[in-house]
């Protein structure tokens, strides 16, 4: 099928997403083919032949605008099934957002992603803070809140896989989230055009499993008392 | 100039004008002939269309083989790359569809069809060609200047286009942005002129329910555009003097807000879409009728679902921001409005479909451009359901599925809703016909390569690939999607070969075509009652008189198949007729 070209989703989201792709697929393939398939079929049925002349219908009365008018209405019914569940989804994806675990500001800049991790104290502006660029490091299944800005023209947080894409916009601050579903490594490419360095500019999501995560906060925030682990 | 005052306006200056000869540069280039004006807004655009086709070209060429020198071309860098996609989308926008489906076709049908003598304000008419072309001129020139063309996307985000040093590019945005600043005022001028002609220049008998719907979708393409373009030109100069004067309008820095040039980008940006469109499926509508020798099923749903069209088309212009960061409880609105507009649309198609039925169907070589403008339409509305649904377009929002979607719906108006009308009209704007055979022969072609180019970018775009990135060999999630990169490439250079058999047939046909009749298709609509090509003042001494609507076709008790507007029947007939 197509939309086999999606890459793999692993957010807790993307199936929402997906699965309204599948139900706008299958409404406008299956109008596709209708009325393709009509006009095809009407070319070929009523294709010139001599001494046969074409019928006078106007479509004026409003037994032959009922041709017009039903199916308007049912593509109109169809529009409303697409628009609640797209209503749905987006309230699931943008509007109720649930308490972050994991906080994390991503700055865009040409032509990298700076992103700061508040330390093991979980605040941001104190002294453990620490920026990495282009290195997103998250642990599986928590539901990490990204806090976006951009220091010099917009740019596009654009995560594929997790179904996420956000502008960065200078001077306003937005808020997104996600909550990976599986580990492994993942391209974050800016998708707003932002100079010349656009193409290329690209960071990675790691996304670990718990131990993964722990050990990789320890390096990156050495203690004495190792001990200290972001909540 | 001794003539007294009249009450009424006399079609006068243009058969004084008309009387003796003129020399070259008054016929051929300072002329205020609406046929004239038609043609320069024609080869304008095909002159252009041919810059459009190589920038293409080149960016086609760098996606597939990235950073290898480009035959015609040489290497080409990210700088340069960013400048050949804004001008790219810029030329193509407001330098080939606008010139030709609003600038040629509007100019040259309306007078033509709603029977009278020239346009409302023929030097003004002249004058908007003029400027478009002096803007043209600067667009090209920007090429050629240090610092190099306009590079921030034919969107012109700021604060990326509001200060020189993000994009190293100077004086290409600000003579960019002089550019369509000329180009909306001209096109402005071309609609108060299509408003004031159709509206007070209308033939005895031709009432509004008796117009041509190209005519009714002309004038709801000019009222859309006159009413979404004021907020454009203002952004445009405010945008200009960000740059100039250090204003901050649309950068932070001072208080501005990027978000403000998106809105207003937008807000005009939609409603073109459906300025572009409106006279496409007008062309394709009039085309229907000749060739199913049938009335157009539904005359009035159309003028309706247009007039719908219109007004819906000012209110869906965020949906190009679901991502932008505009606040989330707006979004819906606006998605909802979006897929709306798929209600008055389909029913124009829906009638559209519906008039090939029961018809006598002549597949002649503009019919074939109408058959196919409706195939490949709804392919490309049908894709703009995918889009207009704001969580599906989270994801292909900024990426390839949107060049896809706007390549298929936009070219499916430009090109073959613009050569629908060009093959139809042909006779009738140069007096001779064209080849049908290569005129076939270019249809077939076009429609094979046209979808092997557009219709695989819908899978790359789902794939995640995002607009404007010069090299996808710099991301390892879009390997898999390479190869088809590939086939993109080689199928749009075939889809640009395919357009010579256009451009051999279109040449020859004007020097050594067989000759027009006045009325070659047996069309029943004013146009074709004058003479071929027609003259100046276009019906010579009298004009028409319109009794009838303009899809009189196969009408009962006629003895032909169709019943032209002009044509009185005796009195009874012709009062049971309307």
């Amino acid at each position: 099928m197509y939309l086999n070209w999606l890459p793999e989703n692993i957010s807790t989201y993307g199936g929402e997403i997906d699965s309204l792709f599948r139900l706008i697929y299958a409404i406008t393939l299956a109008w596709f083919i209708v009325t393709v398939g009509a006009l095809l079929s009407f070319v070929w049925l009523f294709r010139r032949r001599d001494g046969k002349r074409a019928a006078y219908i106007t479509g004026d009365k409003l037994s032959q605008a009922a041709w017009l008018l039903i199916p308007a209405a049912l593509v109109l019914v169809l529009d409303l099934w697409i628009d609640f569940r797209g209503g749905d989804a987006w309230a699931k994806v943008k509007l109720h957002v649930p308490p972050s675990e994991i906080q994390v500001k991503v700055t865009g800049k040409q032509f990298n992603w700076e992103i700061l991790y508040p330390g093991p104290d979980g605040r941001f502006g104190t002294a453990d803070d620490l920026q990495i660029d282009n290195e997103l490091h998250v642990p599986v299944n928590k539901a990490v809140g990204v806090a976006l800005r951009s220091k010099d023209v917009i740019h596009s947080l654009f995560l594929p896989n997790l179904r996420l894409q956000q502008n960065a916009v200078p001077g306003r601050e937005f808020h997104a989230w996600f909550q990976a579903t599986r580990t492994g490594v993942f391209e974050i490419p800016c998708a707003e055009l932002c100079g010349f360095g656009h193409s290329g500019m690209v960071g990675h999501l790691t996304v670990h499993t718990a131990e993964e995560y722990d050990n990789w906060v320890k390096e990156q925030w050495p203690s004495p008392k190792g001990e200290a682990i972001p909540r | 100039m001794s003539n007294p005052p009249r009450v009424a306006p006399s079609p006068s200056p243009v058969a004084q004008a008309s009387h003796g000869e003129r020399g070259f540069w008054r016929t051929f280039i300072f002329s205020t002939d609406h046929k004239t004006i038609a043609k320069q807004y024609l080869s304008l655009g095909i002159f252009m269309a041919f810059v459009g086709g190589y920038l293409a070209y080149v960016m086609r060429w760098q996606l597939a083989f990235p950073d290898t020198s480009i035959p015609g071309f040489g290497f080409v860098g990210p700088e340069t790359y960013n400048a050949i996609v804004t001008n790219h989308g810029t030329i193509m926008v407001f330098f080939v569809a606008m010139p030709i489906l609003l600038g040629s076709f509007g100019n040259f049908l309306i007078p033509l069809m709603i029977g009278a003598r020239d346009m409302a304000f023929p030097r003004l008419n002249m004058l908007s060609f003029w400027i478009l072309a002096v803007s043209a001129l600067i667009i090209l020139t920007t090429f050629f200047i240090p610092g190099g063309a306009a590079s921030a996307g034919w969107t012109g985000y700021a604060p990326l286009s509001a200060r020189a040093e993000y994009t190293g590019v100077n004086w290409g945005i600000n003579l960019w942005l002089l550019a369509h600043a000329l180009e909306f005022a001209s096109f402005l001028m071309g609609g108060v002129n299509f408003l004031t002609t159709a509206i007070t220049m209308r033939a005895p008998g031709m009432t509004f329910f008796r117009l041509p719907l190209v005519i009714w979708q002309l004038l709801t393409a000019s009222v859309i555009f006159l009413l979404s373009v004021g907020p454009l030109i203002a952004a445009a100069v405010m945008l200009l003097m960000d740059r100039l004067l250090e204003t901050s309008f649309f950068v932070p820095e001072g208080g501005g807000d990027p978000m403000l040039w998106e809105h207003l980008f937008w807000f005009f940006g939609h409603p073109e879409v459906y300025v572009i469109l409106l006279p496409g499926l007008g062309a394709a509508l009039e085309v229907l009728a000749v060739f199913s020798r049938k009335p157009i099923f539904g005359y009035r749903w159309i003028i309706y679902s247009t007039i719908t069209t219109g007004v819906l088309s000012m209110i869906v212009w965020a949906h190009h921001m679901f991502v932008s960061g505009m606040d989330p409880r707006l979004v819906m609105p606006f998605s909802i409005s979006t897929i709306l507009i798929s209600v008055p649309i389909a029913l124009i198609i829906f009638s559209m479909i519906l008039t090939l039925w029961k018809g006598s169907i002549r597949l002649t070589t503009p019919m074939l451009w109408a058959l196919g403008f409706i195939v490949m339409f709804i392919l490309g509305g049908l894709t703009g359901i995918v889009l207009g649904s704001a969580p599906a377009n989270i994801q292909v929002h900024g990426t390839y599925f949107v060049v896809a979607h706007f390549h298929t719906v936009l070219l499916s108006v430009v090109i073959f809703g613009g050569f629908t009308g060009l093959y139809f009209w042909f006779p009738k704007m140069f007096g001779r016909m064209m080849n049908e055979p290569l005129g076939k022969l270019h249809f077939l072609l076009t429609l094979i390569f046209f979808n092997l180019t557009f219709f695989p970018m819908h899978a790359v775009g789902l794939a995640g690939m995002p607009r404007r990135i010069a090299n996808p060999l710099q991301y390892e999630f879009l390997t898999a999607a390479q190869p088809l990169n590939v086939q993109i490439t080689i199928s749009a250079i075939g889809l640009i070969i395919a357009q010579l058999p256009f451009l051999i047939n279109f040449a020859w046909s004007i020097v050594a075509g067989k000759k027009a009749e006045p009325n070659p298709w047996e069309a029943a609509t004013l146009e074709w009652t004058a003479p071929s090509p027609p003259p100046h003042d276009n019906w010579g001494e009298t004009i028409p008189t319109v009794y009838r609507g303009p899809y009189e076709y196969s009408p009962p008790g006629v003895r032909e198949d169709y019943l032209p507007q002009d044509r009185a029947l005796t009195a009874r007939s012709a009062q049971e007729k309307r």
